[in-house]
């Protein structure tokens, strides 16, 4: 018995137990320490460790956004959705759900001293702010009230309510103490706006490991475990003790963790403080993040003018059907939202048996958009010179393929750089959708760190300044290739 | 006789006249002609068919042995390959001259002969600039289309077409391009190729260049009505349909 449980406990030891969550969703879940950002920390990265530790595997997170974690648990992109998934019987239907972990209640805040909506019956007709797909907005949509849900992150619904656009803000109660009580102008109101239960989420296939983390749970929760880590982190609630049937819901432990993240920021240093002493440590993360843009912008910019090459080639020389094959596809890759082809190739492929890894599905997703776009240029192109051109190379004897080659293509080109040189600094801004596929590229980077450290104008600046750094080279590259390029136009010195 | 064109029609789609009316006209070899006629004779028609750059219905156009027939008495197959094989005996020299202009004198008339006729680029260059020289080229051989002037661009691109080394050369209106003043050189530029022994067909409107050339041929509504020399076409016809288009054309456009 012994040896048999020793070695099943060293054969899963091998295999790192995956666990998804979104970094942006902010403090006090699952974020980036904002005095070390590269260091991932918050109640929800904690109670992962532990279950790992319990299941004798290594946990280790996937980020994905908040809004498709159950998508990519499906698709098999981790095991377990650890980050505030809310317990509710629609979820059962794609997935299955461990035993509560936590509980807490709703909470809704105001400006201090605003005539805002006080109870749920006066919220009809007022501007309620909250997280797309979560318990409070649904609480918040029966009550009638105008609800906006923010993709983005907590930090910017607390900003718009400070700015006048929201009358309200519910949000559960870890999230209202983290960010609403830091906030000096706001009040939080009493009053009983309902309550949530976090869960566990796992693949329903996976019936022995839902077994595994259930009686984990149960453990840690027994031992007092939870209820310590709860209390450090400052979100022991009266809810998660009736859920524990825990008969004491004062806290014993001071909330270490929630006075760190307080004071690391409760109050922004200056600009050149941030700028020599915080932002240097974070410079590897988005050099991380700014050469996966690259990557994915190099590869799918590739993959586009491979592609719209022999898309404007088949729409000007192909045979009828596929010069209409050419069209449709320009069309309908130009004509539909990028985000749709990406969750397509990356979610709906699946269903027919192709499994594409993320940065593959990011630079596909792309480059067939991006092709669209790339044909046109070179359609531009070539239309660009006149028939006269053709006519003399096939008069000298040259094929089709050669009077392409030798003497339309060059001269097409020229006049297909300026607009490609503009597509590919798009690319590179478009390329920050593969976040959507657990990609932390130069845009993620910056909204997890701007959601943990608060920091939106300063880090802003810092990614534009990457951005930056990395569309000017190309731009100058284009310019020099347009020059080389159109040396024959200039007029002589020779 | 290195071009023997015979019965060729054209209809162009949507005009009741057809534009060539059974066409005929034969070049004796080494000969330097002029093709005459107003504009809307069919002289452009005529060059595109012979070039293959145009189809046309009926007749036969029969280059050196090379016989390439009309649409309604061959296969595509069959004229492609007659096409082909006419164009590797043929050179043009476009009105526009059509240089490529992204490539500079010298590789214009290296380009063809080592994609085409895959000779190295050491022994076409080596031509093209033997070429060029003989056409007074000699310090423009790395100039670029757009750097050059009217005239120097023609002999680039009469020097490309050479460089093929074609039994017959044809010129779409040499002159119409170029300033007036440079007929003459135009003039001196062809006598000097007619010197090397190429069959040349110059196709134009032009009385005073077709006053230099040896033999001419007076194109009307889609056929030949008389042809010899110039001296005796253009200064005693035999037909009076020519007498009356010469009259005309000398009050239109004399020089």
């Amino acid at each position: 018995m012994l040896p048999a449980l020793l070695l099943s406990s060293l054969v899963l030891g091998a295999e790192p137990l995956t666990w998804g969550a979104d970094a942006q969703g902010g403090a006090p879940y699952v974020f980036q320490d904002p005095t070390d950002p590269t260091r991932l920390t918050g109640f929800e990265t904690e109670l992962a460790t532990l279950l790992g530790a319990r299941l004798g595997r290594q946990a280790r997170p996937v980020h994905g956004p908040w809004d498709k974690l159950l998508e990519l648990l499906t698709r098999g992109d981790f095991e377990l959705a650890i980050n505030g998934i809310e317990v509710a019987d629609e979820k059962l239907r794609v997935v299955a759900l461990s035993r509560p972990y936590f509980a807490a209640a709703e909470v809704l805040t105001l400006r201090r001293g605003a005539p805002g909506p006080r109870t749920l019956a006066e919220f009809p007709g007022r501007k309620i702010g909250t997280l797309p797909g979560s318990m409070a907005e649904r609480i918040a949509q029966r009550a009638g009230a105008d609800v906006r849900t923010y993709e983005g992150g907590q930090d910017e619904i607390y900003d718009d309510l400070k700015l006048g656009r929201l009358d309200g803000v519910l949000l559960d109660a870890p999230v209202a103490h983290y960010y609403a009580d830091l906030e000096p102008g706001f009040e939080s109101v009493p009053g009983d706006f309902g309550s949530v239960q976090y869960a566990i989420a796992l693949r329903p296939a996976d019936v022995a490991l839902r077994a595994q983390v259930d009686a984990a749970l149960e453990a840690l929760q027994r031992d007092g475990t939870l209820r310590a880590l709860y209390e450090r982190w400052g979100v022991w609630s009266p809810e998660t003790a009736r859920l524990f049937g825990d008969a004491e819901p004062g806290a014993r432990e001071a909330p270490l963790e929630f006075e760190r993240w307080r004071a690391a920021v409760g109050q922004l240093p200056s600009f050149w403080e941030r700028l020599t002493t915080r932002y240097p440590p974070m410079l590897p993360l988005f050099l991380r993040g700014a050469a996966l843009t690259l990557a994915v912008s190099l590869c799918a910019m590739g993959l586009a003018v491979a592609l719209g090459i022999a898309l404007a080639l088949g729409r000007r020389f192909g045979a009828r059907p596929v010069r209409w094959l050419c069209v449709a596809y320009i069309e309908f890759f130009r004509g539909t939202p990028l985000l749709i082809q990406l969750t397509m190739v990356y979610f709906g492929l699946p269903e027919l048996g192709v499994k594409l890894d993320p940065f593959v599905a990011g630079v596909v997703a792309l480059g067939l958009n991006y092709a669209a776009a790339e044909a046109e240029n070179y359609r531009a192109g070539l239309e660009s010179v006149p028939l006269g051109q053709v006519e003399a190379a096939k008069v000298l004897g040259l094929s089709t393929w050669q009077a392409l080659r030798f003497v339309v293509g060059p001269q097409a080109l020229r006049i297909s750089i300026p607009p490609m040189t503009n597509d590919f600094i798009a690319l590179l801004k478009d390329s920050s959708l593969v976040s959507v596929v657990t990609l932390t590229e130069l845009t993620k980077t910056y909204t997890n760190l701007a959601n943990s450290t608060r920091d939106h104008l300063g880090l802003g600046l810092l990614v534009a300044v990457f951005y930056l750094l990395l569309g000017l080279p190309f731009a100058r590259l284009a310019r020099a290739a347009e020059r080389h390029f159109g040396r024959h136009l200039r007029k002589e010195a020779a | 006789m290195t071009l023997v064109v015979k019965d060729l029609v054209r209809h162009h789609p949507g005009n009741a006249t057809p534009t060539l009316a059974g066409l005929s006209f034969d070049l004796p070899a080494g000969t330097l002609t002029a093709l005459l006629g107003r504009s809307g004779a069919g002289k452009s028609t005529m060059l595109r068919c012979v070039m293959g750059l145009e189809p046309f219905e009926t007749g036969t156009i029969d280059i050196d042995g090379v016989v390439v027939r009309g649409t309604y008495e061959s296969s595509p197959a069959e004229r492609q390959k007659a096409i082909s094989a006419a164009r590797a005996r043929l050179g043009l020299v476009f009105q526009s001259f059509e240089l490529f202009p992204h490539l500079t004198a010298l590789q214009n008339c290296a380009l063809a002969p080592v994609q085409v006729k895959g000779e190295s680029a050491l022994v076409a260059q080596k031509r093209a600039r033997e070429l060029l020289c003989q056409l007074g080229l000699e310090h423009r051989l790395d100039a670029f289309p757009e750097q050059l002037s009217g005239g120097q661009k023609q002999r680039v691109a009469i020097a490309r077409a050479l460089a093929m080394e074609p039994r017959v050369l044809l010129y779409d209106e040499p002159t119409s391009a170029l300033d007036p003043s440079m007929k003459h050189e135009v003039l001196q530029t062809l006598k000097r190729v007619d010197a090397t022994g190429v069959t040349q067909v110059v196709v134009t409107h032009d009385l005073q260049l077709a006053r230099g050339v040896e033999h001419v041929c007076i194109l009307d509504h889609g056929v030949v009505i008389e042809s010899g020399p110039p001296t005796q076409v253009l200064q005693r016809p035999a037909h009076e349909s020519t007498r009356a288009l010469l009259a005309a054309w000398l009050q239109h456009d004399a020089p």
